[in-house]
């Protein structure tokens, strides 16, 4: 993760994972269980529900050297909340408005449901981004 | 600099994460973090040696902290909250730092890449702790009383359950008598002993029990409180209808489930002769020396398996599968095949599920002589009345590389499955969670079975999903367990991880009140003016409220604006 902020070949994004303490996050951890790889510049942060994501945390994170946020969201499977997929959609369009005020891209932010058992979805997804965001550059420019 | 004394515990789990992360190097860089005052590595931190040490530790160096980098919070994050309490460290001053599935297993490729990430996320578990604060548990005294919401097999079960327990019941059925469908079952696998007589041999010991109350032509009307002590109003329609008050503890929910009732023309439904198989059961049942169907002695028998269950398409498909009717079906079969062996019976199926012990079953009705053909769920059977007023069955059998197949029959027999009782009001009351199958949702499928996300809501039997009496029963006792773990010991504790609101930043907008479900923000005054307030005993901890503040007054503990932020700095930290 030498060069995270250089521009150019050696680039290696940072990304920031939101995931949900009784989905995604076990999703997450079956992708480590199987051994299944992806870049180790991806964190996650695990919370109860997708819908308690604040859109100036992802602003923060960007603003800070994240180059781009992953939510790996709960889904229909929300256990808390019946419109949470509603509810993450709104963070997310927020999130995006407040990103593209600071002159960051919306592409900053990626949303996609990962169940409990979506070991193979989130690594494929993850990696996806991770191409994405290699292409993009770095979020900070300069 | 920091004024905190936080211990940090890095494991190498045995190898699991020392293999593919540099351990020391990791203690090393988090050893001159702000606050760090203990920086050790272990073989297995959760071993009673290592505890035993962070004990030690805690007590001899003060810490008012503890992070330990190990494997999922999963496994571990309870272990580790105890250890602290043992010590004398407020258990919520605890962080569980992931560095085995979400880092040595995933990165077992990149030794340095999964340790300079294993650093990271170290040091926002640290920054995490330092901004922790003492939580105490929300402590609630319960009502050792449950209410029980459906009087079929596994209510009544449960009843009894609770009641040999030392709890008292207040069991509630909405039609007229109790037992529900398996009181009008005849005999039933594998002990030929009839449903009527199960249901009379429960409601007997449900008689014999003064600790439980039955009411048939009863139902919830509301509920107010919470976990150990809710408010419920039952209204008993009878020759005049009266409502009861009560406080119970937690309440399980045994409503049950609806038959499959076909549309018109759906294999033939509608034409005279195509039954269901609860409509066969009760020419079976009814049956002297032979079956008749309209007078007439019924000597061929064609079964269509799936019907109302696994569908692919349609409006609101029931995607499930039903469970119970592959073993219904060949059961009466066995049964029709007892009353008349010259009875010819062909079944008709997409695959045949008669799982577990049920398989004895299916081979006994092969043996009795029954046809088993299997049809594609594209190309289903064809069902017509012919011109010689006889009822006739068309299908193409898979196992017969497609052969075309035509059998008269006297009775066609369709296997419906389960659905989802209509319940809107008691989802309502309850705050149920309804999966999209339209079924109850429990919290965990393998874990937490039986509990759903309303806090001392218990459900059981088949309103959560298809279920045989058996399973229902199981899942019954498994509530009543739930229920009594909650109840017995006269408390409740409940995690404090849940919302605040900022009096002074509060406006009372309302738009947060509006938006829980489950109805956990109030109103209280505060320096003159009115703000929302947290009822905690309500209140989940989902934190869907607080993205939604419009001035930022409310935020999750554990999970608080600048406990998030600083855990993204600290990832963000260069490795020096």
């Amino acid at each position: 993760m030498g060069g995270t902020t250089k521009e150019g070949k050696d680039f290696v994004p940072k990304i920031l994972a939101f995931s949900t303490n009784n989905i995604s996050d076990p999703g997450i951890d079956l992708a480590g269980s199987s051994h299944m790889h992806y870049p180790p510049s991806v964190m996650v942060i695990s919370m109860p529900c997708t819908s308690g994501i604040k859109p100036g945390w992802i602003l923060h994170a960007v603003e800070k050297g994240f180059d781009g946020v992953f939510i790996a969201a709960d889904g229909e499977e929300c256990a808390y909340l019946p419109d949470c997929s509603e509810r993450a959609s709104r963070i997310v369009k927020e999130a995006q408005d407040l990103l593209k005020q600071k002159g960051y891209e919306p592409e900053r932010l990626k949303m996609s449901a990962i169940c409990s058992v979506c070991a193979g979805p989130f690594t494929s997804q993850i990696k996806d981004y991770y191409e994405t965001l290699k292409k993009l550059g770095p979020a900070r420019k300069g | 600099m920091s004024d905190r004394r936080i211990g940090v515990y890095i494991c190498h789990c045995g190898g699991n994460i020392s293999d593919y992360v540099d351990v020391e190097a990791v203690r090393q860089a988090v050893e001159v973090e702000p606050g760090v005052v203990v920086a050790k590595t272990a073989m297995f931190t959760c071993s009673d040696a290592t505890q035993q040490e962070m004990i030690e530790d805690i007590r001899e160096q003060n810490l008012d902290g503890l992070v330990v980098a190990s494997c999922s919070p999963k496994l571990h994050l309870f272990t580790f909250r105890e250890v602290a309490k043992r010590a004398g460290l407020n258990p919520y001053r605890y962080t569980q730092v992931n560095v085995r599935e979400q880092c040595s297993w995933t990165h077992t490729d990149d030794r340095a890449g999964a340790t300079e990430k294993a650093v990271r996320l170290v040091r926002a578990g640290v920054a995490r702790t330092a901004l922790t604060e003492p939580l105490e548990p929300i402590v609630i005294d319960t009502v050792p009383k449950v209410l029980v919401v459906g009087a079929g097999i596994a209510g009544l079960r449960a009843a009894i359950g609770l009641a040999d327990l030392g709890i008292s019941v207040l069991l509630a059925e909405k039609s007229a008598a109790p037992g529900g469908w398996v009181a009008g079952f005849n005999k039933m696998y594998p002990h030929d002993r009839t449903g009527r007589l199960l249901i009379k041999q429960l409601v007997d010991k449900v008689k014999r029990r003064e600790n439980i109350t039955l009411f048939t032509d009863a139902e919830l009307v509301a509920k107010s409180g919470s976990i150990g002590n809710f408010q419920v109003k039952i209204r008993v329609n009878g020759q005049k209808t009266e409502e009861i008050s009560t406080n119970v503890g937690s309440i399980i929910v045994a409503t049950g489930f609806d038959g499959y009732h076909p549309r018109d023309g759906e294999y033939g439904y509608g034409i005279d002769g195509v039954v269901t198989l609860p409509e066969y059961k009760e020419i079976l049942d009814n049956a002297g020396d032979k079956m008749l169907f309209n007078g007439k002695e019924i000597k061929n028998v064609v079964y269509i398996y799936c019907v109302g269950s696994r569908q692919q398409t349609g409006e609101n498909p029931h995607r499930y599968c039903s469970r119970y009717c592959c073993n219904a079906g060949v059961h009466a079969a066995v049964e029709s095949a007892e009353k008349d062996p010259q009875v010819n019976q062909y079944h008709l199926f997409r695959d045949m599920r008669t799982y577990g012990k049920f398989e004895l079953l299916y081979g006994r009705a092969r043996e009795k002589g029954s046809v088993f053909l299997k049809f594609d769920d594209n190309e289903p059977p064809v069902v017509e009345k012919g011109p010689d007023g006889r009822l006739k069955v068309t299908v193409k059998d898979l196992l017969t590389y497609g052969e075309q197949v035509e059998i008269p029959a006297d009775v066609v027999v369709l296997v419906t499955g389960m659905m989802p009782r209509e319940n809107s009001a008691l989802v309502d009351i309850l705050k149920l969670p309804v999966g999209r199958d339209g079924f109850f949702n429990e919290i965990h499928p393998k874990l937490r079975p039986v509990e759903t996300v309303v806090d001392g809501v218990f459900i059981c039997g088949a309103c959560q999903g298809p279920k045989n009496s058996a399973e229902s029963v199981a899942s019954a006792l498994a509530a009543v367990t739930q229920s009594a773990s909650i109840l017995k010991k006269g408390f409740v504790e409940l995690e404090p991880l849940i919302a605040v609101i900022d009096p002074k930043k509060c406006k009372l907008c309302d738009v947060c009140s509006k938006s829980c479900p489950y109805s956990a923000i109030e109103q209280e005054h505060y320096q003159g003016k009115t703000v929302a307030r947290v009822n905690e005993a309500v209140c989940k901890g989902c934190g869907g409220c607080a993205p939604l503040c419009p001035d930022n007054a409310i935020d999750l503990k554990g999970y608080t604006d600048a406990q998030m932020e600083s855990m993204i700095d600290a990832m963000l930290k260069e490795i020096g």
